[in-house]
């Protein structure tokens, strides 16, 4: 049994509304997410899921509503956004750095895991990559060093939009499990998939966002 | 706090030492352009010695321009930018390592080739120190308020002529102080209160930029 997260709370959104080239994306929207939840949005595209992460990441202004993270507003609050690890369509990777620089500048700007950069490495399949310039991986390489930024922290909440992209099965099974362990940690989890994630076992609110 | 800032700091130079094609851009037309005036002009002595100061000047000026698009570009695309808005450490301060890692890529280099480019320009020996000091205080000025600039475009595609508009007019006052400071030195007077306000303008930049460049940077996220 691994440590437990040291700082979570509830997660409460009300009546949330995020327009987007003058036409609403949604409207009225409420959710809340406890400690141990896992939190699987769905939606076609172009409803707002990434929006909607990329709001409660705070790189969006929400257009209406609330957002409280412990019953305080989550913009007064930046132990909210420390706390996230968020992976996005934008891997968030240097191409000009190896892959292990890579991982390292994650670790090294925030509240590292205990976890070791040589273990993440061979947990990933990058270990003889290890000192490839980045650039030079395929686009599924790239996006297990996207993914691993999860490993590097210990941040409670995570924000996956699409996190599987280009991934092969293998990689798929082991990312899972390592959600499975963030969740039995007492973390937190908010995903967008258009892949089935094997969620077996954890209790899942699924929210669906429709145009 | 400062760990993220050293990391961010140690981070840009690397890739710049990478990517030196790039970076050296700016240098490169930096000394064409001022070596080309007296081809052009031809060996008039008098006129290279007017004149130098505002052909240095307006040539800093337009490299550091063209240095500045580099800045946030990768950083936004790739989701660097994303990921270190959720780090502990203020985006205000955060960009004041990427700052000053630029100043050394560009600025520094700039001022350390000036002396060899001056006696192209017959810039006698006592206005020296004092184009390099105004140098030295004027080219972080000119990052910092270009920093602005970018990081309000770097969203943009075509981002470029806005840039120009936005941040040259800013420009205009610390070129008008650097070349009056070195007139006023080539005509025997001091250029005490010219670099005091150089100062003033720098130290005001360092303090009050950062805060908007921080601010910019996420209506470009937005």
């Amino acid at each position: 049994m691994e440590k437990q997260y040291s700082f979570t709370d509830n997660l409460v959104v009300t009546n949330l509304a995020c327009w987007r080239n003058e036409q609403v994306l949604f409207n009225q929207l409420n959710l809340s997410l406890l400690p141990e939840n896992v939190l699987f949005l769905q939606g076609e595209n172009g409803s707002g899921k990434t929006s909607l992460l990329r709001i409660l990441c705070g790189f969006r202004l929400p257009d209406e509503g609330e957002i409280t993270w412990g019953n305080r507003t989550i913009f007064s609050n930046p132990e909210y956004f420390q706390n996230i690890s968020y992976v996005g369509h934008k891997n968030g990777i240097k191409d000009e750095l190896t892959v292990e620089e890579n991982l390292n500048l994650m670790r090294s700007m925030t509240t590292a895991s205990e976890i070791k950069t040589e273990v993440v490495l061979k947990q990933i399949g990058l270990f003889k990559q290890a000192d490839v310039l980045t650039r030079l991986l395929s686009a599924g390489q790239k996006r297990k060093l996207a993914l691993a930024r999860l490993m590097m922290t210990n941040n409670s909440f995570w924000i996956l939009d699409e996190p599987f992209t280009s991934l092969d099965t293998a990689s798929v099974v082991f990312f899972e499990s390592l959600i499975k362990k963030h969740i039995a940690r007492g973390g937190m989890l908010i995903v967008t998939s258009h892949h089935d994630i094997d969620l077996s076992g954890l209790s899942v609110n699924r929210l669906s966002l429709t145009n | 706090m400062f760990n993220a800032w050293l990391q961010i700091f140690k981070r840009d130079l690397l890739i710049a030492f990478r990517r030196r094609s790039e970076i050296i851009h700016p240098l490169i037309f930096f000394v064409m352009v001022i070596s080309l005036f007296p081809l052009a002009i031809g060996d008039d002595k008098v006129l290279l010695q007017k004149i130098a100061p505002a052909i240095i000047w307006v040539t800093a000026l337009l490299a550091t321009m063209l240095s500045l698009d580099n800045l946030f570009r990768s950083d936004f695309e790739d989701g660097s930018l994303e990921q270190m808005t959720l780090l502990k450490s203020p985006l205000s301060l955060l960009v004041t390592a990427k700052i000053t890692a630029h100043w050394f890529i560009t600025g520094l280099p700039l001022i350390l080739i000036t002396p060899l480019l001056a006696v192209l320009l017959y810039v006698p020996a006592e206005t020296m120190s004092i184009l390099l000091l105004t140098l030295l205080l004027g080219t972080p000025t000119l990052s910092l308020i270009g920093a602005v600039g970018i990081a309000l475009t770097v969203g943009l595609r075509q981002g470029g002529v806005i840039l120009s508009l936005l941040i040259l007019p800013l420009y205009i006052p610390v070129l008008i102080f650097a070349t009056l400071a070195l007139q006023n030195t080539a005509q025997g007077f001091s250029a005490e209160a010219q670099l005091a306000m150089m100062l003033a303008i720098l130290v005001l930049s360092i303090t009050l930029s950062p805060f908007a460049i921080a601010a910019a940077l996420k209506v470009s996220l937005n």
